[in-house]
């Protein structure tokens, strides 16, 4: 037996409400991130990740709330992102009690960042976020032909999207989170392909996100070479169920917790 | 729980509460003597790790206490620090040295060992006391322990070391009368971390 393939319910957290809508029965409070994260506990989720899209100064102060609260009741590893972009937010989003902080704009505007959270705080728990799509027609032009994007997507880079997962590790990032903005909101799959060619390119572990929409979906981002998937809206919707997930990758020879 | 500047306790702090404990967090050595048990946590590198162990006196309290029989645990960093040697990226830093061995590089295709994996504790075990053997934990880390390296006596009874595996074989924990240690974070392991704290706790209650 070896290390379990990880899946990880995603939290959109706007001035420290879940944004999107959720079903969820004996639920008191299903716009409370902590109340979500302790239900996803519950059902076997083995990180939670909140992706914090609050626009305002005092709506992250919230967010530090909510950080803090949550570290205190659930007790499985918690990544945040969004927004960050200092060593200092880094250190603060770690004391309010996350485990792993995610950076991606900052680290496009300025690599060096990701190589000074790392050598501060350690590579385990800075996270490089890449929103990665195939280049538009009529765009630059990449190697790979996938480049980062920013502002979800709508915004492309020029970036090649596997030089920037590879650069991202030689300044010591700990693990990729690998988002496919052609996949996102598809619910048609993950982007295999895409999670082939940046697990290629790097040894630390991948985290496959964008376009789960089936439990048939996650053994083959596996298969890719993903070392943990991660979903949102088919876990808030409840259209699937981390057991159910967990269920189909077992199913599929897969290790799980 | 000792305060030397390594990351957030919190998690720790809550965990610890959890299963009854009352938890001070402090960089006070006469409290950190006093206390009945010690957690020493640790997250980051091993040379800045010791580096804040070592500001605070965190070396000499730790063998004061095991000097009086004291339960001391040592959690990820927190546990590789109580080795002799650190070797991360051929930076050589002194640890604790209360076990002979080094912490380096574990031989694995991905690294950091990040996620929950299971562990091989052997019989008599405290800190496993009651858990399958397909128990996982959750295990964040890129250098561990690949050799126990602690000559066995013909007369004394050897520490019991959990090993565990990742790409290659490197030690999970280790229960040394007093001193107490784990490569996984007990306090991110969910209901079996709060298992592992609560036999810790068990243990140094008597």
């Amino acid at each position: 037996m070896g290390v379990a393939v990880r899946v990880i319910p995603c939290l959109d957290v706007d001035a420290g409400r879940v944004v999107k809508g959720v079903n969820f029965v004996d639920l008191r409070d299903a716009g409370d991130p902590v109340e979500m994260a302790r239900v996803y506990d519950s059902e076997g989720a083995d990180e939670l990740t909140f992706l914090d899209v609050t626009a305002s100064s005092g709506g992250r102060a919230t967010m530090l709330d909510v950080v803090r609260r949550t570290a205190e009741q659930v007790f499985i590893p918690l990544t945040v992102g969004g927004g960050v972009r200092t060593t200092e937010d880094v250190d603060t989003l770690l004391r309010a009690g996350a485990d792993k902080v995610g950076i991606n704009t900052a680290a496009i505007q300025r690599p060096e960042l990701l190589h000074e959270a790392s050598r501060r705080f350690g590579a385990q728990c800075i996270v490089l976020s890449v929103d990665a799509r195939k280049v538009a027609d009529g765009g630059v032009p990449t190697p790979s032909g996938w480049e980062v994007t920013t502002h979800g997507g709508r915004r492309g880079t020029g970036i090649d999207a596997v030089e920037w997962a590879a650069r991202g590790q030689e300044l010591g990032v700990g693990e990729i989170l690998l988002n496919s903005m052609d996949a996102d909101g598809t619910r048609a799959g993950f982007d295999l392909e895409m999670i082939e060619a940046v697990r290629a390119v790097v040894d630390v572990p991948v985290i496959a996100s964008g376009g789960a929409g089936a439990v048939a979906h996650f053994p083959p981002a596996i298969g890719a070479g993903a070392d943990a998937v991660l979903a949102a809206s088919v876990f808030h919707f409840g259209q699937l169920r981390i057991k159910d997930v967990k269920d189909g990758l077992r199913a599929a020879h897969v290790e799980v917790r | 729980m000792l305060d030397y500047g390594s990351g957030n306790l919190r998690s720790a702090e809550r965990a610890l509460e959890r299963v009854g404990a009352d938890v001070t967090v402090t960089a006070d050595p006469h409290a950190a003597l006093e206390a009945d048990g010690l957690v020493v946590p640790g997250v980051g590198a091993f040379a800045a790790c010791m580096a804040g162990l070592a500001g605070v006196d965190g070396p000499r309290i730790i063998d004061q206490r095991l000097a009086g029989g004291r339960p001391v645990l040592g959690i990820c960093v927190g546990m590789q620090v109580l080795f002799e040697l650190g070797v991360e990226w051929g930076e050589r830093t002194q640890g604790c040295g209360q076990w002979p061995g080094t912490v380096e590089q574990i031989k694995a295709d991905v690294l950091p060992h990040m996620g929950w994996n299971t562990v091989r504790a052997p019989a008599g075990s405290t800190l496993f006391a009651g858990l399958d053997a397909d128990t996982r934990f959750y295990f964040v880390h890129s250098f561990g322990v690949r050799r126990w390296e602690l000559a066995e006596s013909d007369v004394l009874k050897p520490p019991l070391v959990t090993w565990a595996h990742h790409g290659e074989d490197f030690v999970a924990a280790v229960e040394n009368g007093a001193l107490a240690a784990t490569q996984f974070h007990p306090e991110k392991s969910g209901d079996a971390g709060a298992t592992v704290l609560r036999n810790w706790l068990r243990d140094v209650v008597g």
